[in-house]
């Protein structure tokens, strides 16, 4: 169905939060502005935009021939390579490996593809723990929350929320204040530890590169490089489309993702291994790379919303977004909220599912023109709308879209003619009278007008269409005559 | 130049006074304006919709009555709908499978423009004589900047306005909440979105707010006049077409 | 676990039916933006560099290229922080190395321990190479580099960077990277700066797992 009932109701409780709505406004708009300095350092930027987007698409169609290449070097370098059709075959894998491993508890590098797959749910049903190191993320697992933003997940939550969230739950913590530097400090003391001693990793990939079997992950605080290096382990769960053919991508995607993404030059620590190290020894003795299915190849199958895998996660699109800004990432019931999360959730889940996403957007094209891999998001939202409606066709009409489905159709057919569509603007005019005072429509109506009095005026229809005017003048040329063409 | 205005079912239904100020502005530059009485809605809110299928025949519809061989231009107080016919029908005929509305699309494209765009950068026009005594600022609407890319082209229309206060709008290329259905299906976040569109507008001490799309002033114009601000949304038409 | 193999690359192969059999998956690309400093003069390039990293807050001291010169550095970056212990790699030019500090060396052969790592506090290394335009250094498990756990668990890391290292651009930086990626195991690693976080408010919060104090002696 078309219906918007699950975002929109989720947004109706989101809109009023006022913390989050402040906390989300400082954050957007002192990130906007990063992004906007960063971005405009760079005089190339377009092009190298469009190269970015070039590389994506290229990579998609041939993905197959690049996955095999990865696979093929990074078991020349040591690694395992695993195969996953969706998510619960990746947790299985994982949690296989982990016991192979001897332990009951993993250190993980935030990665949205673990989340998408509800890992750490699995691996806790396994009883094995899960311990997310970054920062966010820790805050998000303590408080028992969802990640509302895709870099920053708890992007929500503001420095006194997580103080008091400290307090209650790490040690030597009565004394803490809420500036950022001293919650980072007693993260870094908490997390210590579980570094030296847990001898699993887990990790996600930002990139990998076929043409060397390297992986490559990005990140700011240095948990990701604690996780990739310190165990003896290393699990690293990736999305199929996150393959890049060569060394000379990866170039284009590291030039423009930490402008789009933090605001900055460069990302503190960006780490790339090739298998396992051993000449002379470097990091974790095993390591294996799952490589997920999940509902990308379904994605890939559709030649419009196939450039949703093009996106690297930077999260400019969110930070850019005014409907984010607003709602936050929760109404999206997704770990991929905002624009991306519009247009990637539905395909990867199945259009059946998140039905709502599509229409989540006002289409201002904001996103598509930070979009460092220019993903044309409006378009794809469009597209996966029609999508929506094609399969409610199908399913036959059921539901509330039924009555949306009829106003489209009578005014299709209004519009394919002209003396019904002067009709209908004759008798808009007059049924409007009923209604009107001081020629604004009286707010009080229902249905999907009185969706829009709930906040906005709405004019009378003119007394006099322009037509009407037009063929009042006395010199007015029509070309077509007045005749009832078309 | 024989122009042939293509008014937009909104403006034709509830903002006349653009399609007359449009046509004004055309006449006073020396073209002629026709007006093909055949044309209804463009189809934008059937495609944006997820009724693509049903937008088809109206991109045809569109095509035949504009596609008049006599017009040298099309012209429309609206980039939205303007955006509709250069991004979209391109991809309603490839969904319908119609090579030959394709190639009539790529055909007619060229010659339908936004208003401010074909007066600045098509005419090379931009002062057009009008005389506005009033403080107004410009809220640039999402599809004229961002799918026509009108760029300064309003602004420098209205900067050679006689007697006019302009002034920025704060967060100007904020949408303002508008997004057709979507001022329906997400209302609550829909107005959100306008609440801080309207304290912007409210900001500069404007009269007028002006646009190029009577769809977005239709937003900002019902939360103004919601709030009983004292606060106009009128098209940039009507302002170039005053006092003169 | 080969049929979900078999079975995804089906998957993707059934997608993409809209690909021209004979297209060829890697085209040649030869991909260069502009000049980004390619002709730029060693000393701009310094400069650049080191007002880079100082936004990242790291601390740049310039010297000659003289050995005494970088040592009085090094020693001077101690005495800031109050090191008494530095680990360095096994390999770093001993020429670096300041008097009245005691040396913990890491070998390959006698790596070691992550407890000693972590409390020695501070280590001192070269590099494989640095970027001007990003105010970046690239470590690559080379001549004097030592392992990755050794730059990773210390509060404070002095870095000896050499002029002649610095390359304009990412992509200078990244055709080396290759090379390395391309005949050898050896991992490499970018740090742009010492760690940070904005995960709180979006505020930029420097120092929370890696390196808390980066300390760059910029010699040349
Ligand atoms: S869709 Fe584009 S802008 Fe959004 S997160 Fe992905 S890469 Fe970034």
């Amino acid at each position: 169905m078309s219906g918007t009932s699950s975002f929109s109701e989720a947004a109706h409780v989101a809109l009023s939060n006022s913390q989050q709505r402040r906390n989300l406004r400082q954050a957007t708009t002192s990130i906007r502005a990063k992004r906007d300095a960063a971005v405009g350092e760079v005089d190339q930027w377009e092009a190298l935009r469009e190269e970015g987007r070039r590389i994506k698409d290229r990579t998609m169609r041939h993905l197959d021939v690049h996955l095999e290449r990865l696979e093929e070097r990074v078991t020349a370098a040591g690694g395992h390579v695993h195969w996953a059709r969706d998510g619960d075959e990746a947790n299985a894998i994982v949690t296989r490996l982990v016991r192979d491993a001897g332990s009951d508890e993993v250190i993980k590098v935030k990665s949205m593809t673990t989340a998408e797959i509800g890992l750490n749910e699995a691996l806790a049903r396994a009883g094995i723990v899960a311990h997310e190191t970054d920062l966010a993320e820790l805050v998000i697992q303590l408080a028992d929350d969802r990640p509302s933003h895709i870099l920053v997940p708890a992007i929500h939550r503001n420095r006194a929320e997580i103080r008091t969230l400290f307090r209650r739950h790490l040690a030597d913590t009565e004394e803490l204040t809420d500036d950022p530097a001293a919650l980072a400090e007693a993260a870094r003391r908490h997390l210590r530890r579980l570094f030296l001693s847990v001898d699993v990793g887990v990790s996600g990939a930002n990139f990998a590169i076929a043409q060397t079997g390297t992986i490559c992950v990005v990140e700011s605080e240095g948990n990701g490089r604690m996780c990739t290096t310190l165990p003896q382990t290393l699990i690293t769960v990736m999305g199929i489309e996150k393959v890049l053919p060569t060394v000379a991508d990866l170039d284009v995607m590291l030039r423009l993702l930490p402008r789009s993404s933090t605001g900055e030059r460069m990302n503190p620590y960006t780490s790339l291994w090739t298998g396992v190290a051993d000449d002379p020894p470097d990091g974790p003795r095993a390591f294996h790379l799952v490589l997920l299915d999940g509902g990308r190849t379904e994605t890939l199958a559709d030649e419009i919303g196939r450039q949703a895998l093009h996106c690297i996660r930077c999260s400019a699109c969110l930070n850019i977004c005014p409907v984010y800004e607003r709602t936050g990432g929760h109404a999206y019931g997704s770990p991929y909220p905002g624009p991306i999360g519009a247009i990637l959730a539905p395909q990867l889940a199945g259009l059946r599912d998140h039905t709502s996403l599509p229409w989540a957007s006002s289409l201002c094209g904001a996103c598509y023109e930070v979009c460092p891999v220019k993903i044309d998001i409006p378009q794809v939202l469009v597209h996966l709308r029609g999508r929506v409606v094609r399969q409610a066709k199908q399913d036959g009409w059921r539901g509330r879209v039924a009555g949306e489905r009829l106003a489209m159709e009578t005014m299709a057919r209004v519009f394919a003619s002209r003396r019904r569509y002067e009709a209908a603007q004759r008798t808009a005019r007059v049924t409007a009278r009923a209604v009107t005072r001081d020629g604004l429509v009286r707010p009080q109506l229902p249905g999907p007008l009185g969706a829009w009095l709930s906040s906005r005026d709405l004019p009378a229809p003119a007394a006099q269409s322009f037509r009407e005017w037009w063929r009042a003048q006395p010199d007015q040329s029509d070309p077509d005559g007045h005749g009832g063409a078309a | 130049m024989r122009i042939a205005l293509f008014i937009t079912c909104l403006s034709d239904t509830l903002f006349p006074d653009t399609g007359r100020a449009t046509v004004d502005v055309l006449r006073r530059l020396g073209h002629e304006v026709v007006f093909p009485e055949a044309q209804t809605c463009c189809g934008q809110m059937h495609a944006n919709s997820g009724y693509q299928v049903e937008a088809v025949p109206l991109a045809r519809r569109f095509v035949r009555i504009f596609g008049d061989p006599s017009f040298d231009a099309i012209v429309t107080p609206s980039g939205s709908c303007a955006a509709m016919v250069h991004e979209q029908y391109p991809r309603l005929a490839a969904l319908g499978d119609d090579a030959r509305l394709a190639d009539a699309i790529a055909e007619l494209a060229p010659r339908v423009f936004e208003l401010s765009q074909f007066l600045v950068d098509r005419l090379g026009v931009e002062d057009v004589g009008a005389v506005f005594p009033h403080r107004v600022t410009y809220h640039p609407t999402c599809h004229s900047l961002r799918l026509l890319k009108v760029a300064d082209a309003p602004l420098r229309l209205l900067r050679a306005v006689r007697d006019i206060d302009l002034v920025e709008l704060p967060a100007a290329t904020t949408c303002c909440g508008f997004g057709g259905t979507f001022a329906i299906k997400n209302a609550e976040t829909s107005t959100a979105m306008l609440t801080d569109k309207v304290s912007a507008v409210l900001h500069t001490g404007a009269e007028v707010c002006t646009g190029l799309d009577n769809s977005c002033l239709l937003h900002i114009g019902g939360g103004l006049s919601r709030q009983r601000s004292g606060v106009r949304a009128v098209h940039l038409a009507e302002i170039l077409a005053s006092g003169a | 676990m080969s049929g979900a193999r078999e079975v995804v690359l089906a998957r993707i192969r059934a997608a993409l039916c809209d690909v021209p059999a004979d297209e060829q998956a890697a085209p040649p690309t030869a991909f260069v933006l502009g000049d980004d400093g390619l002709e730029e003069p060693a000393f701009v390039l310094r400069s650049r560099f080191a007002a880079r990293v100082e936004d990242y807050g790291a601390r740049v001291t310039r010297v000659s290229v003289a050995p005494a010169a970088i040592r009085a550095a090094v020693a001077q970056a101690c005495v800031r922080h109050g090191i008494r212990r530095l680990a360095v790699p096994g390999d770093v030019p001993v020429e670096w190395l300041p008097p009245g500090i005691e040396l913990l060396a890491d070998e390959p052969g006698a790596p070691l321990s992550r407890a000693t790592l972590d409390e020695t506090g501070a280590v001192l290394t070269g590099c494989a190479g640095a970027i001007a335009q990003t105010g970046t250094i690239v470590l690559d498990g080379g001549p004097g580099q030592g392992r990755r756990a050794l730059t990773l668990l210390a509060d404070v890391h002095v870095c000896v960077v050499l002029v002649e290292q610095i390359v304009g651009d990412v992509s200078e930086a990244l055709a080396a990277v290759g090379a390395v990626l391309g005949q050898t195991r050896r991992p490499v690693t970018l740090v742009s700066g010492p760690s940070a976080t904005s995960d709180i408010e979006l505020e930029r919060v420097e120092g929370v797992h890696g390196p808390r104090r980066m300390e760059i002696v910029l010699a040349g």
